[in-house]
Order: C-alpha cells, then structure tokens, then sequence
C-alpha cells in the first residue's frame, strides 16, 4: 500500500501528470467525444431557424439534446429506447413517496399541530398544511397517471455524468458512510480528524486509490480549513480532542 | 439624484485596500469554484457561505457579489474548454464555443466570453441601478394581498414554465413547500417538527441550498462517474484580433438587450435569452455558414444574454425579495442569514449596504476582466482536477458549511437527507428550482394570505387587492392555461422554445 499504488479506474490519476495531453484515456475521451454523432457540427442542425419560422416539429427535440451535449443522444437513447418496452417502473415510488408525504402532513396537521391562540387569524395554523398535504395527494395521482401513460423524467446530465451507466450504489452507499462516520465524530473528535475521515474515504469511495497521498492531503486540508475558518475567520468548527493542541 | 449619490457613496465604501481585497477574494474563489466541473453558480454560493459567516455584512457582501460574477464566468470556461455543460444557461455558448476551442480558436473564445461578459455585466448593472428605484417605488405600494399573488405568480412559473414536465414541476414545489412548513409557525404553533428540538427554528436555508444543491450533486455525479474524463482542451492567452473585435461588438450587445430584461422577470431565467441571441446572431451573421462550426457571434452573443440576464435577477431579487433563478434563491438564503429580507424596504433599511452591494458588482466584474484574460490557462488546468479529490471535496466544504451555521451535528444528518433528496430528484428529473423556491418563498407567502385574510376576517375576496393583483392573477390564469392557447396560437414558437 504505497503511495504509488494506481488503479487507473475512475480518473484517480496522479496530479503530476494530467496535463499530459497523450494519456492513452485521454485519446480515448477524445475518440470517444469526436466519435458520438455530429449532430452540432451539421450547420443546419443547431437551434437555427428562428422562433418566428416554424421548422418541422420532429427536428426540435433531436436539436434539443445535440445542443446539450454531443454525448446525451447516445445515451439518452439507451434508456429511452429502454423505457418504451420496459417502463421506468421505480417512478411510482416516487409517487408512492409523494402520496406518504401528503398523508402524513395531513395527519400531523389534523391530530399535533394545534389551534391557533389569535382569534383574529382565520385561517390558523392548520390549514396550509392540509392544503399541501391533499395537494401532494392530487400530485401523486396524476404523477402516477403520467407513468402509466409512459411519462418519464430525464435523469440529470452533467460535466462528469455517464448516464449510460447504471447508478453505481456502491460509491454511494461509501459515501454516505463517509459523511455519517463525519456527522457523528465531529463533536467528539473534533473537525480536524472527522473532516479528515470524511475527505479520505470520499476519494477512496470515488476510486482513488492513493492512500498515503489521500492521508496527506485530507490532513492538510483539514488543518487549513480548520485554521482559516475557525480561528483565522471565526466560523463555528469543534477542536474536539485537540482542543488546546491546535 | 438621490440614488446616485447613494451609489457613489457605494463606491466609496469599495474602493478602500481592504474591501478591493476582498472583492478580488471573491471574483478570484468565484472563478475557481465555478470552473470546477460539475459545480455551477448556485452550488458556487451555497458552498461558499460559509467563507462569508465570520465578516461583517458589508464585506461579506462584497465577497458576494464576487463570487456571484465569478461563478457565472467560470461556468462559461468550463463549457467552451470541455463541453457538456452542467449549466442549462451554458448550453448555447458551449455550441459554438467548444467547437471555437477545437479549431483551435480557444483563445478567441475565452476573449470574447470574458469581454463580452464585462461589457454585458457593466450595462446591465447600470440597467440596474436605473430599474431599481421604479421597482421599488412601486413594491413599496404593493400590500398583502399582492405579494401573496407576486409568490403565487413565483410558483406557477418556475412550476409550469421552465423545465420539461409540469406534474414533476409541480411535485417538487410541493416538497419544498413542505419543507418550508417546518418549524414554529406565525402564531406559535409546532408545525411537522415531529417533536425534534432542533427542527423548531425549521430547516436553515443554507442547509437546505448545500444539501440539495452541493449534496445531492455530488453523490449524482458519484453515481455516475465518467471512467474518464472528459478531453480539455489546451488553451494559452486569450486575444482577438480585429475581425474577431468586429465581429463580436454587435453580438454583445444585443445579447445584452435579450438578457436583462428576460433575467429580471419572475421564471425569464437564462436559457431563453441565450438561445433567442443564439438565433438572432445567426441570422444577423455575415458568416451563417460557419455557425455549427465555431462562429465567434455564437460564443459573443449569448454569453452577454448569460451575464446580462444574471444581473436582471438582481432587480427582483433585492427590489421585491423575489427570486427567479437557483444563484439568485441562495443569494436570498444568504442576505437572510444575515438577518436581512430583501425586499422594497432593504433599500430604505439598509440603503448603505445595498449600493455597497452595487458598487461592488461594477468593481468585480472590472477584476474579473483583469484577472481572467491573463489566468485562463491557470483555470483551464483546473479542469484536469482528479474527480475523486473534485467530488471528495466537495462533500468536505457542504459539510463545513452545514455544521458551521449552528454548531450541531445534527444539520449534518439533516444535510444528508436533504442530499439523497436531491439525488432522488436528480434521478427521476425534478426540477430543484421549484423546490428551493418553494422552501424559501413558501413561508412569506403563507404569511402574506393569512395577514391578507386576516383583514377581510377570513373571506376569500380578501386575497384580491388593487388590481396589481388582478393582473398578477390574470397572468398566473394566461400561464397555467398556456398549453391550451400554446396549441391553438403560438404553438411552433413555444415548441423552439422549449427545447432551447
């Protein structure tokens, strides 16, 4: 376990040597970017004809996700082409979700929040939650509808997002672990040492591999936020176990 | 002249060592922070709160007002050096400037982004100080019933204007409205605190604003992690020559005129104005030919809607207390706390503070164009930063700030939740937007229909003042009816506008 240790997965590479245009990925990247359909390239193609000329309404949406990015078509296709035989069916949980909200803030309305003490408010604390809570009921139902009927909402693209590949639960479930082992250290610890935990096994969730160096820069960036925000700014941070140490 | 002297008192306040120091801090972390791949201009706020939580208001103010312009900039460089922009307000620069970059003509993009942003920034902050005090004189006027209506108008349109489907729109509204519920409420009551202590106070904003925007993006993008990154493409000093400066003034300023107004109007936000200088340069060009293929007027026009349209959202924001975009919804959070409500009376309070904040947006736009031409290779090596230590940080600095603005862990869980929230929603396309307004503007609007029903003693006619308010509800009526009149009218027009 050395400093040294590289597993090139996840574009963990060494600092010291990303600025090399002729890193074999890299000339994968570019492949890979100038290989995807050129749709922007194609003059006509772009978001040219202007709103007052109405080009052929099956131009706009491919336009639309070119403008985007070069990549989203080819990735986008995937799981639209997906969705038409099998429905993204994970969307009713989130109408399942909205519906459970929506009853449980007319619940916690109905039974815990309690009168209002000034007469001369009508409306009370009451209703506005009640209001929300049958709103999100409505939404649920209608969101549900949309599903049924093949409505989907389009994942988030990004500078750094593959939506091609599937969520990776892994890194995330890392993740999690990480800023929860932060949440619970900080007041005992102290930011230095859960600030530390946390930014080390981030990278190591998100693939780096590094250990050593990760060690060091999680302690450094730490000890300088730590001295820069607490005592350099007076922003609120826990010595925690070092306390009269730093 | 009241408001100029005002101003100039402003600059005054600026213009000493220490506040140029800071303002500098602020274009300088902006840039860097917005250039960041992945991080745009809300999450470039919302993770720099914190920087802000031990100054004086005045100086943390300046720092903003850096960090705004510069998160807005540094947004543009990534789309031109990279592409794939994660800004929906860089999507048309990056068209026409990433194929600049790859022709070998990244200089002269960066050139005429970084000047046409300045140029841009610059009329439109003076559009600003000339459309503020109109703005104000006439919020002042404006009583509950019609503020109640401004949110009403807020919500429908961030809901059922921007973004793709409304039931999804709709839905985070609903949650962020919630989410505002939370809390003690105006007359004493415990409202969905679940019996926690802390969620009495209701959630912080800047828990909210990081959560949903630095969280819930970085555990997205964790889950979705490129295996490689994308190419950047080398850059050196950013120049023009004389044909590039020919063919970039006019672009400029009609990207100008396209953006401020559409920034200033509640759900005008960036994508239209871009788009709408991207088609108008195009037709306009003496080179339509190369459009597609890295037409300067491409690069020139838009970015100048982008910064323009930026500054726009300003004049809501601090006139009525109205945000209309994510950057502007977490500057409130921000002004907010500090105990500050922007609104008509911020600038009978508050008026130092205010023109400060003013003044400064002249002076860091001005560092901006200084600092960014000659360090945009330094920026452009940013891109190449390892994403594991990129996102790795990012969840460090959401962290920091989360737990610094009350000292207890719990807003950490809090934040945690609030990101796997954002994670949910980023997965099944919500829309954050309507949700952030929601949670922010949610509260004030509750406030304004009970104080309006409380003087008509609980009837309904109460929430119809003036006819300020008939006309908000009217335009609320011509929005939410707007498929059906879509359909029969203007259907071709919206459909070029959409998918912009």
């Amino acid at each position: 376990m050395s400093g040294m240790t590289t597993r090139p997965d996840r574009g963990g590479d060494p600092p010291s040597r990303p600025a090399d245009p002729t890193l074999p990925h890299q000339a994968g990247a570019r492949e890979r970017e100038v290989g995807v359909p050129p749709a922007p390239a194609s003059g006509s193609a772009p978001p040219a004809a202007g709103p007052a000329a109405p080009p052929a309404g099956s131009a706009a949406p491919a336009t639309g996700d070119a403008a985007r990015t070069p990549e989203v078509p080819a990735a986008d296709a995937d799981p639209a082409a997906a969705a038409e035989r099998t429905p993204d069916r994970a969307q009713y949980g989130v109408c399942a979700f909205l519906a459970l909200v929506g009853g449980l803030v007319i619940l916690e309305a109905t039974t815990r929040i309690g009168e209002a003490i000034n007469t001369a408010d009508p409306v009370g604390p009451k209703a506005v939650p009640i209001l929300l809570g049958v709103l999100l009921l409505i939404v649920a139902v209608i969101y549900a509808v949309d599903v049924a009927r093949g409505g989907s909402g389009e994942p988030e693209a990004g500078e750094d997002v593959d939506l091609a590949s599937p969520i990776d639960w892994r890194t995330v479930l890392l993740l999690v672990g990480a800023f929860l082992v932060n949440a619970v250290l900080i007041d005992r610890l102290g930011w230095v040492i859960s600030g530390t935990i946390l930014f080390w096994g981030s990278a190591y969730a998100l693939g780096n591999r590094h250990y050593v160096r990760n060690l060091l820069i999680s302690v450094a960036l730490s000890l300088i936020t730590f001295y820069t925000f607490a005592i350099g700014l007076g922003v609120d941070l826990p010595a925690g176990v070092l306390q009269g140490i730093l | 002249m009241d408001n100029l002297s005002n101003l100039l008192d402003g600059f005054a306040n600026v213009l000493t060592p220490m506040n140029l120091l800071i303002s500098l801090l602020g274009v300088t972390i902006g840039t860097a922070v917005g250039v960041l791949p992945g991080i745009g201009p809300a999450m470039t706020v919302a993770l720099l709160l914190p920087v802000t939580y031990g100054m004086e208001p005045t100086q943390a103010f300046i720092l903003f007002a850096g960090i705004f312009y510069g998160g807005m900039y540094g947004g543009s460089t990534t789309s031109i050096l990279l592409n794939t922009p994660g800004e929906s307000s860089s999507v048309v620069t990056a068209i026409e400037g990433n194929k600049m970059a790859k022709a070998g003509r990244a200089a002269q993009a960066l050139a005429t982004a970084a000047i046409g942003s300045f140029i841009a920034g610059t009329i439109a902050t003076v559009l600003l100080v000339v459309a503020i005090p109109p703005v104000v004189a006439f919020a002042v006027s404006l009583g509950s019933p019609d503020y109640f209506a401004l949110m009403l108008l807020a919500f429908v349109s961030v809901t059922a204007v921007l973004g793709a489907s409304r039931v999804r729109g709709l839905a985070a509204l609903l949650l962020g409205l919630v989410i505002g519920v939370i809390g003690i409420d105006q007359s004493g009551q415990q409202r969905l605190t679940l019996g926690i202590p802390q969620l009495a106070d209701g959630i912080d904003v800047v828990v909210v604003a990081v959560g949903i925007f630095a969280v819930g993006e970085a555990l997205w993008i964790a889950a979705h992690l490129r295996r490689k990154a994308g190419e950047v493409i080398p850059v050196g000093q950013p120049w023009m020559g004389r044909e590039d400066w020919k063919r970039s003034w006019k672009p400029w300023l009609r990207g100008t005129a396209f953006g401020f107004p559409f920034g200033a109007v509640p759900a005008g936000g960036a994508e239209i104005p871009t788009f709408l200088s991207y088609v108008t340069e195009k037709k306009l060009s003496k080179h339509p030919e190369q459009f597609g293929k890295g037409a300067i007027e491409g690069v020139a026009g838009p970015e100048a809607a982008n910064n323009a349209s930026a500054a726009g959202t300003l004049v809501p924001m601090l006139a009525i207390g109205l945000p209309t975009n994510a950057t502007a919804a977490v500057m409130l959070a921000a002004f907010e706390g500090y105990g500050i409500q922007p609104g008509p009376l911020l600038f009978s309070r508050e008026s130092s503070l205010v023109w400060t904040l003013i003044a400064s947006l002249f002076i860091g736009n001005l560092l901006l164009l200084v600092l960014n031409l000659p360090l945009a290779p330094a920026w452009a090596k940013l891109l190449r930063i390892p994403r594991p230590y990129l996102y790795a940080g990012i969840l460090f600095f959401a962290s920091m700030g989360a737990y610094a603005v009350n000292a207890q862990p719990f807003d950490l869980f809090l934040l945690l939740i609030l990101g796997l929230l954002g994670f949910g929603m980023r997965r099944f396309g919500l829309p954050v937007l309507p949700m952030i307004v929601g949670i922010i503007l949610g509260p004030r609007a509750e406030l304004h229909g009970r104080r309006a029903l409380q003087l008509s003693g609980g009837e309904l006619h109460g929430l119809l003042g003036g006819w300020v308010s008939w006309v908000i509800y009217a335009v609320v009526a011509v929005v939410l009816l707007w498929p059906l009149i879509g359909r029969f009218l203007v259907r071709p027009v919206r459909e070029r506008l959409v998918t912009s």
